[in-house]
């Protein structure tokens, strides 16, 4: 697909009025907007963009944000109240009066990308985009052209912080405006951290949010990371995460995805040293007309890497799942264990879920395994609860719900899991019924 | 096992190589209508036929090669191909094996294939391909008894035009890919099987697909139609003799399952996979598809796959009946340079159908090799099963293992399953057999025979035996 005018105005506009900046962002803008030109949207006819059709936001009109100006009581009504170090973002404006960083340790930083740039553009500028280059995608291309918001992340060797790092993303309803944010996480030998990405949006927001993630993990770094997206029914999220890991460090995401009408998370993980080790968890829920689409890709670059990949979809109304998995263990990274389960619930005959676990293997001396189902709830355990006096739909939202568990138990953060279990909830439809027993948001 | 004595092991050459000398009556290479025009018409065939084949050649024109297989190979002159030869005594079709060339009688022999041995103690008819033109059938009288026809496809076109305009590319139509254009312009030879209502076929039905003179592709169209509650088993086997240059093979494969009816179809494919360093080898693109068209109809494709330099080949099941069942069951190894991306496609269409799918793969020298699967469940295919399962074995640290397999469901009561492994064979495995004195090798051929029972037990009793045979044969040397 050529690249629509549309946007193709909206960058010139932008790379143009972007004068004061340093040459070398000017550059890497012109790159982006360059390469975003060649190439268009992607279409159905590339692989990776299969069951994905993108029109909607190639169509769109998508304005650039004027303002972060947001109530507390708006602002409030959705965020994830937990004690955190919290950068806040409107439609991917930085709000300094919601954020609230608070007292950090030695040895760490939490900023906002646009800080960032202006007091250590040395380090940040360096290893932005090393992950996620223009290459990657369109959307990533596209990103590159606009960038000009985030949240940059860096510890110093051996720093660990307690609380978690909050990362909210805020749309707000009104004529749709469209985002380009970027985050920075680069934590350092043997340091510890927990980050968790918020997507989060009003009712009638209509918003389109193209989010870029690096992560950088140096030797013995443990990092959690957490990306609950709760955007709104009609808006359009694309994203993509990149973790670039040193020997001995350990990465768990949890990618959680409960809104948007079209979703797309792509999560590329390079095991690039001896005994790195990464897990993926992940949960899609989709109702309605939402496409959730999840591709991830793990890269045993090294010998002794450990993968292990847990995804779980439920897919009511007409809504449409995507999961496609791919483990590449490169030649002679021996020693190398890769797991990856991919199960599906279907709630309805309108439902879809279109999935693809890859392996491509180049090393003998491996361990890998991969499988993928897609069924309806066990009506053994139906009955299973029923004769215990547990009427039919309460037990099949508690089924639904225990589907889900497997994932969630993973999680760390309560504050997280009840979240997600609420939503869960309160989306199944009628004949699962979970009153009285979890509480159900609206 | 020492270096050198694995080396010699690798070095050895392929057993069944040898070009058998006959004059072939072959066109000149390059593909244009007039060459189409002069197959249709050496094949003595009527108009329609020749229109069916412009069609399509004209449809092939408008495509291109496909790309999206895990496979590496240079593209190919297609106007550097001989698209017609047949061995000169075709003119005085042989109505026994005493009328038959001695020459070709004498290629059977040298590939272990005794003819007329075989098809007695076996109780199989062979309708033996050699190059472009069946010269030999042998049962068709018993067959003739039952009411079942098996003959080559161009006596079918001359001899039974209705069914074949019926039924042919309604399973696979022209336009369905690249290389199946190609065939429907192109093809030379194949066979047909057409078994009435009510029939069990008598026998267990056999073809032997040689590929030959130099420069010729080979272009075979099988097409086996099962009616009401029939039965047939077919058997296809394959090698080819040693050649520099690589040789196209793009074959095409229609079975067309009714009410109740069963085919079975199995392959065992050993043509010459190219020298150590990949050079020469037969191109193996083929589409194979099976449409169980009738309610409890069913399917079943079992394949050893241990020639060819590259093997681009899905046997496909549409399951459109209401409980029909489709199977697929898979051998495939490779070695050396070779390249195979193969598997199967299940579509769910009616209800309550069900595919089973086990696929084995073996890779070993600096092969690479894929599982590429696709499993659909239609909106109205209520209550249907999947089970896949795929398993590949690595042999040595130059090889390659992928598996991409789609699932796309789109009815909330399908129950799709899912599961693949990757591995070496275990030392412990090895050392527990050389430790009561087995060595290496027949370890290494016991594991991988185990690996692959699953499938091995799906195939007819004179194929297992052989597939067993083939597969120590094509892992030589590959241990150590």
């Amino acid at each position: 697909m050529s690249a629509p005018d549309t946007f193709l105005n909206r960058l010139t506009e932008y790379v143009s009025s972007a004068v004061d900046e340093p040459s070398w962002i000017a550059a890497r803008r012109q790159a982006g907007a360059a390469r975003f030109e060649a190439l268009g949207f992607p279409t159905r006819r590339h692989e990776a963009w299969k069951y994905t059709d993108v029109s909607r936001i190639a169509n769109g009109e998508f304005a650039l944000p004027k303002d972060a100006e947001l109530s507390a009581e708006r602002f409030d009504a959705l965020r994830l109240n937990f004690d955190a170090h919290r950068l806040v973002f409107v439609d991917g404006l930085l709000s300094e009066t919601l954020s609230d960083i608070g007292a950090l340790p030695d040895g760490i930083s939490v900023e906002p990308l646009s800080k960032a740039l202006i007091d250590n553009h040395e380090a940040v500028g360096g290893q932005l985009g090393r992950l996620a280059n223009v290459d990657f995608s369109p959307f990533a291309a596209l990103n590159t052209a606009f960038a000009h918001e985030g949240a940059v992340i860096r510890l110093d060797a051996g720093k660990v912080i307690e609380k978690p790092i909050y990362l909210l993303f805020f749309s707000r309803s009104g004529s749709p405006v469209m985002s380009h944010p970027r985050v920075l996480i680069s934590a350092g030998a043997n340091s510890e951290a927990m980050v968790v990405e918020h997507y989060v949006g009003e009712q009638d927001a209509a918003n389109f949010t193209n989010v870029i993630s690096e992560v950088f993990l140096d030797r013995g770094a443990n990092l959690t990371h957490y990306k609950l997206q709760e955007a709104a029914q009609s808006e359009f999220h694309v994203s993509s995460l990149h973790v670039d890991q040193s020997r001995e460090s350990n990465f768990a995401s949890h990618n959680l995805n409960l809104g948007g009408a079209l979703v797309r998370n792509d999560l590329v993980c390079d095991l690039n040293g001896e005994n790195a080790e990464t897990a993926l968890w992940g949960l899609f829920f989709g109702q309605e007309r939402q496409h959730v689409d999840n591709h991830t890709q793990v890269n045993h670059n090294s010998p002794r890497t450990f993968s292990n990949e847990n995804y779980k979809g439920i897919l009511g109304g007409r809504a449409r799942g995507v999961f496609n998995g791919r483990v590449y263990i490169k030649r002679d990274a021996q020693q190398v264990r890769g797991y990856q389960s991919n199960a599906n619930l279907l709630l309805s005959d309108r439902a879809e879920i279109d999935t693809k676990p890859e392996l491509e293997i180049y090393a003998d001396d491996v361990q890998c395994s991969h499988g993928a189902t897609t069924g309806q709830l066990d009506e053994n355990a139906v009955f299973a609860l029923r004769a215990r006096g547990i009427d039919e739909q309460t037990a099949r939202g508690l089924l639904t719900l225990a589907f889900a568990n497997e994932v969630m138990e993973a999680t760390r953060l309560p504050e997280v899991a009840e979240r997600v279990e609420r939503a869960v909830a309160g989306k199944l439809p009628e004949r699962f019924n979970l009153e009285g027993l979890v509480e159900v948001s609206e | 096992m020492a270096t050198e004595e694995m080396e010699q092991l690798v070095r050895r050459e392929y057993k069944q190589g040898f070009v058998t000398d006959i004059e072939s009556e072959t066109v000149p290479p390059g593909l244009d209508e007039d060459v189409i025009a002069f197959i249709s018409q050496k094949k003595g065939e009527p108009q329609w036929m020749l229109e069916w084949r412009l069609d399509a050649y004209h449809q092939w024109l408008k495509m291109t090669s496909p790309d999206w297989a895990h496979l590496n190979y240079p593209p190919i002159d297609y106007q550097a191909i001989s698209y017609f030869s047949a061995p000169k005594s075709k003119d005085d079709a042989p109505k026994s094996l005493d009328e038959v060339d001695p020459k070709l009688l004498e290629t059977y022999e040298k590939l272990g294939i005794p003819l007329h041995e075989r098809a007695a103690l076996a109780g199989v008819a062979v309708d033996a391909v050699f190059d472009s033109v069946s010269v030999t059938t042998t049962f068709k009288d018993k067959l003739h008894e039952a009411g079942v026809i098996f003959c080559s496809i161009s006596e079918a076109i001359r001899e039974h035009p209705e069914l074949v305009k019926k039924y042919l590319g309604t399973v696979v139509p022209k336009g369905d890919n690249y290389f199946a254009a190609l065939n429907s312009a192109v093809f030379t030879d194949g066979s047909f099987v057409y078994v009435p209502e009510g029939v069990e076929c008598p026998m267990e039905l056999s073809t032997y697909f040689r590929i030959n003179a130099a420069n010729t592709g080979q272009f075979e169209r099988t097409l086996i139609i099962c009616e009401k509650q029939a039965q047939v088993s077919y058997l296809e086997g394959c090698t080819a003799p040693m050649r520099d240059e690589n040789q196209l093979h793009a074959a095409v494969v229609e079975l067309v399952a009714l009410e109740d009816a069963y085919i079975k179809y199995s392959t065992v494919q050993n043509w010459y996979p190219g020298d150590e360093d990949g050079k020469g080898g037969i191109y193996n693109f083929v589409t194979k598809r099976g449409d169980c068209r009738g309610d409890r109809s069913k399917i079943t494709w079992t394949q050893v796959e241990t020639g060819s330099a590259i093997t681009w080949k899905y046997p496909s099941c549409l399951l459109r009946g209401d409980g029909s069942v489709g199977e697929f069951y898979s051998v495939a190894v490779t070695n050396g340079r070779q390249q195979a991306d193969t598997g199967t496609k299940m579509i769910h269409i009616g209800k309550d159908t069900k595919s089973t799918i086990v696929a084995k793969g073996i890779a070993a020298g600096k092969s690479d090799q894929a599982y590429r699967g696709l499993v659909k469940i239609m909106p109205r295919a209520k209550n249907a099963r999947n089970f896949t399962q795929c398993d590949s074995l690595l042999i040595g640290d130059r090889c390659g293992a992928h598996t991409f397999p789609y699932q796309e469901i789109s009815n909330s009561s399908a129950m799709v399953e899912h599961e693949a492994t990757t591995s070496k064979i275990g030392d412990d495995q090895l050392f527990y057999c050389r430790q009561r004195g087995i060595d290496e090798e027949d370890a290494v051929n016991m594991i991988v025979n185990g690996f692959c029972k699953d499938v091995f037990q799906e195939l007819p009793m004179e194929f297992a035996v052989e597939a067993e045979a083939l597969l120590s044969v094509t892992l030589e040397g590959s241990v150590g």
